[in-house]
């Protein structure tokens, strides 16, 4: 069986040791078939079990084990260790957030902003029962089918720049999540959402640099569910100036 | 920047952006043309003129002209700020100022046509 020599350069921050996070190498003999959570598996199995970093599902479902390889946000459990040959390789934990140890990173910025966008269906008023389900065409579904699909990995956060800079910015997942549900025919919460979305540090600081679409490991393309709500947000925000906004 | 006027910047930019996307790389070949002393006899400057003694045409001059400012002074503003100038006060004010005047004036000539 044929293998792949990694050198390993990862991260490691113990906030109650070290002053600072630092590097550590560790050479990896990974089978061909590896994903890179596979080598950094067999690290923390085999060299160093006070390794620490998240992941859950090793099939790119359950969004926990992002990271920077070699400098891009990815899924570990889908970068192939075949791409890094013989190489370098640094791992890091995901760019833009806190560590909070090793590869793991502090979320509570983004779980924070994912609360403030309702990211739920709003009903002003719920249909009886009797009257039976909300009806969606197929074409209804096709327009926020897709950003259903993410899996809160955040690499899209460690990618945009906007958010590097400003980190109040509610950021890609966030507002494209916002989008889904706005853009979802049973919704009626557009103009909750609204007070949220058109603040400042809403979804004005995207420059639509599209990497958060690039890192996106789902497809979900963050960056063109922004475009779409900074239209939406204009629209309505010219409605309220007229007094025929949305309520 | 208050809060309610960034929908409005932001709306303007992206006015601008479409419509100089379609017009201004034809526009840019055109002064190409003309700079090389090779006007075609269709702009010569009677025939611009007559152009915007109408108000269709003064319409369109003026979407152009006052919507590629506030698309540049949008962008501009962005792409400092992203470049690591922390002046977005001064920026803004100077960008979109000057967006405002070019579009006062466009105005102005273009009424006096
Ligand atoms: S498109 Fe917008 S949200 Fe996506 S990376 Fe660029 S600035 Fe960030
Ligand atoms: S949009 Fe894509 S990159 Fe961002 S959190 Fe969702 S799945 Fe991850
Ligand atoms: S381990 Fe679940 S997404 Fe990678």
């Amino acid at each position: 069986m044929s293998e792949v020599q990694l050198e390993l350069e990862i991260l490691r921050y113990d906030p109650e040791k070290d002053q600072e996070p630092h590097f550590k190498t560790y050479q990896v003999a990974c089978r061909e078939e590896w994903m890179i959570l596979d080598a950094v598996n067999h690290v923390k199995d085999e060299v160093d079990t006070t390794l620490s970093y998240r992941w859950s599902c090793h099939m790119a479902v359950c969004g926990s084990c992002g990271m920077m390889i070699d400098g891009q946000p990815k899924l570990a459990c889908k970068a192939a260790v075949k791409d890094y040959a013989d190489k370098k390789v640094r791992i890091e934990p995901l760019a833009n957030f806190p560590i909070e140890r090793d590869l793991v990173v502090v979320q509570d910025d983004f779980m924070e902003k994912l609360k403030r966008v309702k990211p739920y269906i709003i009903r002003k008023e719920e249909k009886p029962i009797e009257e039976g389900e909300y009806k969606q065409s197929p074409a209804d579904l096709k327009r926020f089918k897709q950003f259903t699909l993410c899996i809160n990995c955040l690499c899209c956060y460690a990618a945009c720049p906007e958010y590097a800079l400003t980190p109040e910015f509610v950021g890609p997942a966030a507002l494209a999540l916002a989008h889904r549900y706005n853009a979802d025919s049973r919704d009626q919460g557009l103009a909750e959402r609204h007070k949220e979305i058109s603040k400042p540090e809403g979804v004005w600081d995207c420059s639509f640099t599209d990497t958060c679409s690039i890192a996106c490991p789902k497809h979900v393309d963050p960056a063109s569910a922004l475009q779409q709500l900074k239209i939406t947000t204009t629209v309505q925000w010219y409605k309220e100036l007229i007094g025929m906004g949305d309520k | 920047m208050a809060k309610v006027n960034k929908a409005l910047f932001w709306s303007l930019f992206a006015a601008g952006g479409t419509l100089t996307a379609f017009v201004f790389p034809v526009l840019a070949l055109i002064t190409l043309f003309a700079a090389h002393g090779n006007t075609p006899e269709i702009m010569g400057f009677e025939q611009m003129q007559g152009l915007l003694a109408n108000w269709f045409g003064k319409l369109a001059a003026f979407g152009t002209v006052s919507l590629a400012l506030w698309h540049a002074a949008h962008r501009l503003r962005t792409a400092l700020y992203g470049l690591g100038l922390r002046a977005d006060g001064i920026v803004s004010v100077v960008g979109y100022g000057i967006a405002l005047v070019g579009t006062i004036l466009s105005a102005y000539y273009l009424v006096q046509i």
